[in-house]
């Protein structure tokens, strides 16, 4: 059995206030390995996320991403939020379509979030709208493309011995 | 103020006239780097000699491990962690065995645990010692770096007997460790423990009460701990600021929870507290190596150094050149074909420089859908405006 400690009641308690207050926004909420995971829509995320740092003590951004679905079509930001205090964390998830990928900054709520958004810009094309300073970060400037996308090739494109398909999945 | 300081022009000194008939130069510094290699640019504002805004590019030095990891199987990504922080890779190495341990359900023996946690606190004592010594080296004082650096020596050597290699160490296997400690090892490990409280000692005889140093460090660059929090800082740089954030604590995994040791806090953040805060902390990774020999003293058991999982624990050669079963797993593993189950999981460890995270998500394929490490330094970075602002 994993080492963990699961804590069932801490969750149970934010699950409850945040479908208290978004109601259908919260679109699930599960409990994935050691973590609590809700999926939510684009347009409530920052609320969420506001409400989970004022009200539920949520006070650190530990790391924010973005993500591809290459099976859907859309672009993922997924924001693993901590309290300190009451050593909780949980993840925080929302998609946005891929023709119009577009947050709004949570720079507002953690200055940490500057350049973890500019990093989500750089290598997955996500936009957030209030960001102050919304450019690339570790790539070149005049970089043609999104590399963490699924459809950005990592090496020669047409070579097809590291694929799934030649070990038998 | 004017325009033409809210955005400065790369590459161009110039003047500009602010409203308060003030004249602010802007100044490209660097590129330089301020640890090892890579560069970092600064493009900063400055009022007379005292700094007003700095904007900074941390280069275009990405590695793309994110990707890379996307096509590897789960086993061959070790070897990137290295690389995300060669001073304390084992640290790394243990990060990343223990996510893929968290994803299958794996649970390691207690041996493997407080092996692991020597390795762990070995090379945050290296990492320590490479900060505090070569912060003295850039406010003038060599000498302690030089004697100080024979200890980080010391480790490396228990780290080549370990594993076969010092720096990019690939250190352990999902599951345990390629092999047992050797009586090398143990010997040297032991010589380390009885010799290094002197030298540490010796080492902070020359800085922590000289003259020179506390001037030139107390008072540089104090971060207050909710400015800290904000900017998400973890690590000695929080605990320097007043918050007793440690994920050996608040997350213990790997039993941390078997060891009893105290988190040292600083007050006002400043370069002299993260040096009090990591010195401290050598003194506190030295007792927990203690322990754990001690514990592992008392174990009956001085064989296991891994758990048994045949799906990632690479078979004896013997039994694979004799044995079906083991040759079957042998080449499972090699190709990298071991059941993964369908999840996500965020496991993080408390690196020598902060909190190091691994977000990995799995699609059940033979390699990570996709992998996201939460780096501590690429966080901490962009607080250095603020932290230098008014400095001169």
């Amino acid at each position: 059995m994993p080492a963990f400690v699961v804590k069932a009641d801490r969750d149970q308690l934010v699950i409850d206030q945040l479908t208290a207050a978004f109601g259908a926004d919260i679109l699930s909420h599960e409990r994935i390995a050691d973590m609590l995971v809700i999926n939510t829509t684009k347009n409530v995320l920052h609320q969420v996320a506001q409400h989970c740092k004022e009200q539920l003590d949520f006070n650190f951004l530990t790391t924010m991403c973005g993500m591809h679905y290459s099976e859907r079509d859309t672009l993922g930001l997924v924001m693993h939020l901590q309290s300190m205090r009451k050593g909780h964390r949980i993840r925080l998830k929302a998609e946005v379509p891929l023709k119009e990928p577009v947050f709004p900054t949570f720079t507002d709520l953690w200055d940490t979030a500057n350049w973890m958004e500019r990093e989500a810009w750089d290598f997955f094309g996500i936009q957030f709208t209030g960001h102050p300073n919304l450019k690339r970060i570790l790539n070149m400037e005049d970089f043609p493309a999104f590399p963490l996308r699924k459809d950005y090739p990592l090496e020669d494109p047409t070579r097809e011995d590291k694929d799934d398909s030649m070990f038998g999945r | 103020m004017s325009k033409a300081i809210v955005k400065p022009d790369y590459w161009q000194h110039d003047m500009v006239q602010s409203g308060e008939h003030k004249e602010l130069t802007t100044l490209n510094l660097g590129p330089t780097h301020p640890a090892t290699h890579g560069i970092f640019q600064n493009v900063l504002t400055l009022d007379g000699e005292v700094i007003q805004s700095a904007e900074q590019t941390i280069g275009y030095i990405h590695r793309a491990f994110e990707k890379l990891a996307e096509r590897r199987p789960f086993y061959q990504i070790a070897p990137l962690t290295d690389r995300m922080n060669y001073c304390s890779a084992p640290i790394n190495n243990m990060g990343w065995h223990m996510t893929v341990e968290k994803l299958c359900g794996i649970e390691t023996p207690k041996r493997v645990d407080y092996l692991r946690i020597i390795v762990m606190e070995l090379a945050r004592i290296a990492d320590h010692v490479i900060c505090n010594s070569v912060i003295g080296v850039d406010t003038g004082a060599l000498t302690g770096f030089t004697y100080i650096f024979q200890q980080r020596e010391a480790i490396y050597e228990i780290f080549e007997e370990i594993c076969g290699a010092r720096l990019t160490t690939n250190m352990g296997r999902i599951g345990g460790f390629e092999r047992n400690f050797n009586e090398a090892a143990w010997a040297k490990l032991r010589q380390f423990i009885k010799v290094f409280p002197g030298k540490l000692q010796e080492f902070e005889n020359l800085l922590v009460r000289n003259r020179i140093f506390m001037d030139r460090t107390i008072n540089c660059g104090p971060f207050s701990a909710e400015r800290a929090l904000s900017y998400g800082f973890t690590g000695p740089n929080l605990r320097a600021c007043g918050v007793d954030y440690d994920v050996r604590v608040a997350d213990p995994y790997c039993s941390y929870n078997d060891l009893d040791f105290i988190i040292p806090v600083g007050e006002s953040g400043d370069t002299y507290d993260r040096f009090m805060v990591r010195s401290q902390e050598m003194k506190e990774s030295l007792s927990m190596i203690r322990q754990c020999v001690e514990k592992l003293d008392k174990m009956p058991d001085k064989k296991t150094f891994s758990a048994e999982v045949p799906a990632w624990v690479l078979p004896p050669k013997e039994e694979v050149y004799n044995q079906m079963e083991a040759l079957i797993w042998h080449f499972k593993i090699v190709m990298g074909e071991s059941n993964v189950p369908v999840g996500e999981v965020y496991h993080c460890v408390e690196g020598a420089n902060g909190e190091l995270g691994f977000y990995l998500v799995s699609d059940g394929g033979r390699t990570p859908a996709r992998l996201h490490f939460r780096r501590p330094c690429f966080i901490y970075y962009q607080a250095y405006p603020e932290m230098i602002r008014a400095a001169c």
